[in-house]
């Protein structure tokens, strides 16, 4: 069967790859592209784990099909620190010792970045809300939420960026 | 399985009725968990998303026209629509996780099929129409008529939604939506309920809609709600006036719910009165608001 060529904008460069029409998107990352940092849990939307983001859109890439996103930009956990640093998301999560067994934390961060650039100032109901659709069986989920409060202060405050970079 | 992403009406409707095994989608939230467990995968997928005629979102000769494939995080966000319909843009917001409301649409939340449906009640108390396009052309159809069962909806095999035409609210009209979960986020109805409400400049509700969703196989209206509400002054809270009963007893004639794990038949006919007084109420307070 003739395989589906698929160009589009991955972490800010424009790739391609090939694909069978009946991959999801997060089955071409992890098979077709060799991005492993995006988990698979359910595979039914309902966990989060494969949490990326679809021009701006948070979504589960387990629920898109690989050759939807022809043209597309997506963001995955691989592009979210820069060259040389954490995101202020990532240093939370470790100084706050946010995850434990660690599959679900890409999608979580995922899905606070896209909280963020949505939100900047978040309250906690805000960020229960906005990781609702990310499962974690480790950490109960206030670390994660404490955390995220923690980046988004972090973010907000240029003294504290400035320590960080 | 094949995928396809027309740009075109004509181009989806030649292929829709060149493949009878194919199916559309635009969110996919509900074909591919449905295709993981275990549902026979279509021979070919039509993506909606790339005609643009069902991504498009404009007011216009006093409706708005809303397309079918729009995910509902643009929906939630777009100011002009919750100003004028904050009960549909509080069914479609109710839609699954942030991950599932940046794919889920109101075309697929319709023609899913479920009973459960959080976008359906809005659309049919705001008497939406579905434009169906097919191999016989363009049609409309109000979206009550869209589904007839669960999981069943009367579009043949080439047709799909492109866009709903919902009426532009009136001076003094609003609506409102309410489910009931037994946690506040990530379930499915136990019961849904919407309410339109146009009152007067003195406050007095002049015509109402009432419509439930997850008490029967299909979403229903209480269609004896505009007679029990109508010339009403419809109060800031639900209290002891007797309409109240009347209304309940009018709710729960339409219910012919089921019992499940989410909730027994009993119950869901106690819940569905009450979402309905709360949806009414605060309806009626946001028409007031309007005047």
């Amino acid at each position: 069967m003739s395989r589906t060529h698929v160009t589009c904008v991955l972490n800010g460069d424009e790739i391609d790859f090939l694909c069978n029409d009946y991959q999801t998107l997060l089955s071409a990352l992890r098979d077709e592209l060799g991005m492993i940092g995006t988990k698979e849990g359910c595979g039914t939307g309902d966990c989060g784990a494969c949490s990326v983001i679809l021009d701006g859109q948070l979504v589960c890439s387990c629920l898109v099909f690989a050759p939807e996103v022809e043209g597309r930009r997506v963001e995955t956990i691989e592009g979210l620190a820069e060259v040389d640093h954490l995101h202020p998301l990532q240093d939370s999560f470790l100084e706050g010792a946010a995850f434990q067994c660690g599959v679900c934390t890409p999608g979580f961060l995922m899905a606070a970045k896209a909280l963020l650039d949505r939100n900047p100032s978040p309250t906690e109901t805000e960020v229960r809300y906005g990781v609702a659709g990310n499962l974690c069986r480790c950490t109960g989920y206030d670390k994660i939420v404490r955390s995220i409060l923690d980046a988004a202060a972090r973010m907000s405050d240029p003294e504290r960026q400035k320590e960080a970079t | 399985m094949k995928y396809r992403a027309p740009t075109s009406i004509d181009e989806a409707v030649e292929l829709l009725s060149a493949h009878p095994g194919a199916e559309v989608f635009a969110g996919a939230t509900d074909l591919i968990p449905q295709i993981q467990g275990g549902r026979p995968e279509p021979s070919l997928v039509v993506d909606l998303k790339r005609i643009p005629e069902t991504v498009r979102l404009e007011a216009e000769n006093g409706f708005w026209r809303v397309g079918a494939a729009i995910p509902a995080a643009v929906l939630t966000a777009h100011e002009g629509l919750t100003a004028a319909f904050p009960g549909l843009v509080e069914g479609a917001g109710l839609i699954g996780s942030d991950q599932i409301q940046g794919r889920a649409t109101l075309g697929g939340n319709l023609c899913n099929a479920s009973p459960a449906a959080d976008s359906v009640p809005p659309l049919v108390a705001l008497g939406a129409e579905a434009i169906i396009v097919g191999r016989g052309g363009e049609r409309s159809a109000q979206v009550s008529e869209v589904v007839i069962g669960p999981s069943a909806t009367s579009l043949d095999q080439s047709e799909f939604i492109t866009e709903f035409r919902i009426p532009a609210p009136s001076r003094g009209s609003s609506d409102a939506y309410e489910r009931f979960i037994p946690r506040t986020e990530m379930d499915i109805a136990v019961v849904g309920a919407a309410a339109r409400i146009r009152v007067d400049g003195d406050g007095r509700c002049e015509e109402a809609a009432v419509v439930l969703a997850a008490v029967a196989p299909t979403v229903v209206e209480v269609s004896a709600a505009s007679g029990i509400l109508e010339g009403r002054v419809i109060p800031h809270y639900s209290g002891r006036d007797a309409f109240w009963d009347e209304l309940g007893e009018a709710v729960v004639a339409c219910c012919n719910p089921i019992d499940d794990k989410r909730g027994t038949a009993e119950y869901r006919r106690k819940v569905a009165q009450v979402l309905a007084r709360r949806t009414v109420v605060t309806a009626a307070r946001r028409a007031r608001e309007t005047l």
